[in-house]
């Protein structure tokens, strides 16, 4: 075992085989894993999967079955109260008193995080996420995207230096969705470290440092653009004025190029190292006559590499 | 304990939103003080020669209830005793009423659980809201009592109605078996409420438990049986055990995960 201290100090969530059962359902399967100080970690996973479960075990308000984790140096289970004060959490639904208003609602929970400056606290956040206006008004009377917006500066209130965000934009319109979206990637930048569960595949690729796929154990982990590589390679895409199946010929002869084909007007190659082998592609295909308009490197959607993921899950 | 506070005090601004609960928080006492002044009322302009009440038109077992009191007083002192049986009720349903739509309230908001997640324990949480729960039924037991008593005085009913009215059986019934019977409401209502999805489904499963004491009231009026100090005392020490063995399941019951994962 790595000594402690240092552990704590590099990593701010450490999972160690963190598993939860309820009865017969695994929610939960043997999960190791460790995020970095300041990360904005996504964690992806059909319905069911076990990403609220993953947060609730974290953030100390169910046990785990077995395994255990640290969270900003405190060990689930032994250091429970401690995480629950550093840590900041969304939950699945927002969970705001209705007939309390928006600022009644963040000092209640300010008391119950015992925090200092309370009205301080509560004017900086409801003024950060647009609500300060309305702040005397009764949550029952707030849209879906204000509630949210509550509920995310109630995450903050206590600055916690680790944040679990559950579906933040669900069910939000986009502008509300992008609000949101742009102020968890303001946040980062103060250094928090930030775990989040979303079915919003795009928002996961904006916002992740790194994405873990979950379907009760883990399927794959690791930055966006290192899965779309790992699964599907790494494509160039040459847009051609006029397209001839002999370009596609032209490029096929050379070794390192794994598969070539034509859609459109355009010629897709799967290469390894487009770095230095495009230059070559590029004036082998002048050469043979061809009328280069562009060349770009073909974006697989996050999408896709999780739909795969899944789909060489159920195959298995 | 300061979090006991805050959370009694989330608990009253949001409770007293709810039309309902205030209703009831308000009607029950009134009536419950308003019907036996009206009685006495009329009982007592009815007390002279021509319609007092023989000792002996009364029915037997009234003899031992009321002692050397005439007809008259024993009717009155009889009207008192019963509904006093009946002020009982009011620390009973108010905190049910209360705990009821605190738990109910609190899962259909989903608040638990951001407020589990908080460094609260469930102490304090279960603390705060009991507490939210009982004071103000029991406030409103005394205050009624109070009303009541003097009630009774300006009515001008007999001297020797008046001593019994002060009866320590009385006081021990309101000051000590009153807060007793909260905190069993409290519980069972706090239990049930978290295992169902309607504050009304809560209350009238709890009303249940209001029976033993409208089987008081009719036990005394049909002459069954007599609220004499004996059966105050015993009760009090029956709602003590019963106070002691639900708050030690309630702490096995209300275990953290449980709320959170079990309260559908
Ligand atoms: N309190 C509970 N009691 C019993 N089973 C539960 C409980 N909570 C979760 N589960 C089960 O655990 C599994 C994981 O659920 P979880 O809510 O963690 O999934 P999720 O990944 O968050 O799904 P979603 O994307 O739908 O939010 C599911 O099979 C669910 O039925
Ligand atoms: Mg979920």
């Amino acid at each position: 075992m790595t000594d402690n201290t240092q552990v704590s100090s590099q990593y701010a969530i450490r999972l160690q085989d963190l598993t939860k059962s309820f009865g017969e359902t695994l929610a939960v399967d043997h999960l190791s894993v460790s995020i970095k100080r300041g990360e904005i970690f996504g964690l992806l996973g059909p319905n069911g999967a076990g990403k609220t479960t993953t947060i609730r075990m974290l953030s100390a308000l169910i046990a785990p079955t077995s395994g255990t984790a640290w969270i900003d140096g405190n060990q689930l289970g032994k250091q429970d109260q401690e995480i629950r004060r550093n840590v900041g959490i969304l939950t699945e639904s927002p969970g705001l008193y209705e007939s309390l208003s928006a600022e009644r609602n963040l000092a209640f929970f300010a008391q119950m995080y015992e925090i200092e400056n309370i009205s301080e606290s509560v004017e900086k956040y409801l003024r950060m996420l647009g609500l300060w206006d309305r702040r005397f008004e009764a949550v029952g009377t707030f849209s879906k995207g204000m509630r949210q917006k509550l509920a995310i500066a109630r995450a903050l209130l206590h600055e916690p230096n680790v944040l679990f965000l559950d579906e933040p934009t669900s069910n939000l319109d986009p502008e509300a969705a992008r609000l949101i979206r742009e102020f968890i990637a303001s946040i980062k930048h103060d250094g928090r470290t930030i775990m989040l569960c979303t079915h919003n595949l795009d928002e996961a690729d904006r916002l992740c440092d790194r994405v873990a796929v979950l379907k009760s154990h883990l399927l794959a982990l690791d930055t966006p653009t290192a899965l779309r590589r790992k699964l599907f390679g790494r494509s160039v895409v040459f847009h051609l004025h006029k397209t001839l199946p002999k370009y596609r010929e032209t490029v096929k002869k050379y070794q390192f190029v794994k598969s070539a084909e034509i859609v459109d007007n355009k010629l897709l190659v799967k290469l390894d190292k487009p770095e230095e082998q495009n230059p070559i592609l590029i004036r082998s295909l002048v050469q043979a006559g061809a009328e280069i308009q562009f060349v770009g490197e073909l974006r697989r959607r996050l999408e896709d590499v999780y739909l795969q993921l899944i789909d060489m899950e159920k195959s298995q | 304990m300061k979090k006991v506070w805050v959370i009694i005090r989330k608990e009253w601004s949001e409770v007293f939103k709810n039309r309902l609960v205030l209703g009831t928080v308000a009607f029950l006492p009134l009536l419950f003080t308003a019907i036996p002044l009206v009685t006495l009322y009329y009982t007592g302009t009815g007390n002279n020669a021509d319609s007092a009440i023989a000792a002996t038109d009364l029915p037997p077992q009234f003899a031992q209830l009321c002692g050397d009191l005439n007809g008259t007083e024993c009717m009155q002192y009889y009207i008192v005793s019963q509904f006093l049986i009946l002020f009982m009720l009011i620390p009973l349903i108010l905190p049910m009423t209360f705990a009821s739509y605190s738990i109910v309230g609190e899962k259909r908001t989903h608040t638990l659980e951001p407020l589990l997640a908080t460094p609260i324990t469930t102490f304090e949480l279960l603390a705060g809201k009991a507490l939210a729960a009982s004071i103000p039924g029991i406030l409103a037991t005394w205050l009624a009592f109070l009303v009541y008593e003097i009630g009774a005085r300006i009515l001008a009913i007999s001297p020797h109605v008046l001593a019994r009215l002060s009866d320590p059986l009385w006081l021990i019934a309101i000051f000590i078996s009153g807060p007793l019977l909260a905190i069993a409401a409290v519980s069972i209502a706090m239990m049930i409420s978290s295992r169902v999805n309607e504050p009304r489904v809560a209350e009238q499963i709890s009303a249940l438990f209001v029976l033993p004491l409208v089987g008081l009231f009719i036990g005394q009026s049909t002459g069954l049986l007599l609220v004499n100090q004996t059966l105050i005392i015993y009760m009090t020490i029956g709602l003590i055990v019963l106070d002691a063995g639900l708050l030690a399941f309630a702490t096995q019951f209300f275990q953290r995960e449980n709320i959170l994962t079990r309260w559908k």
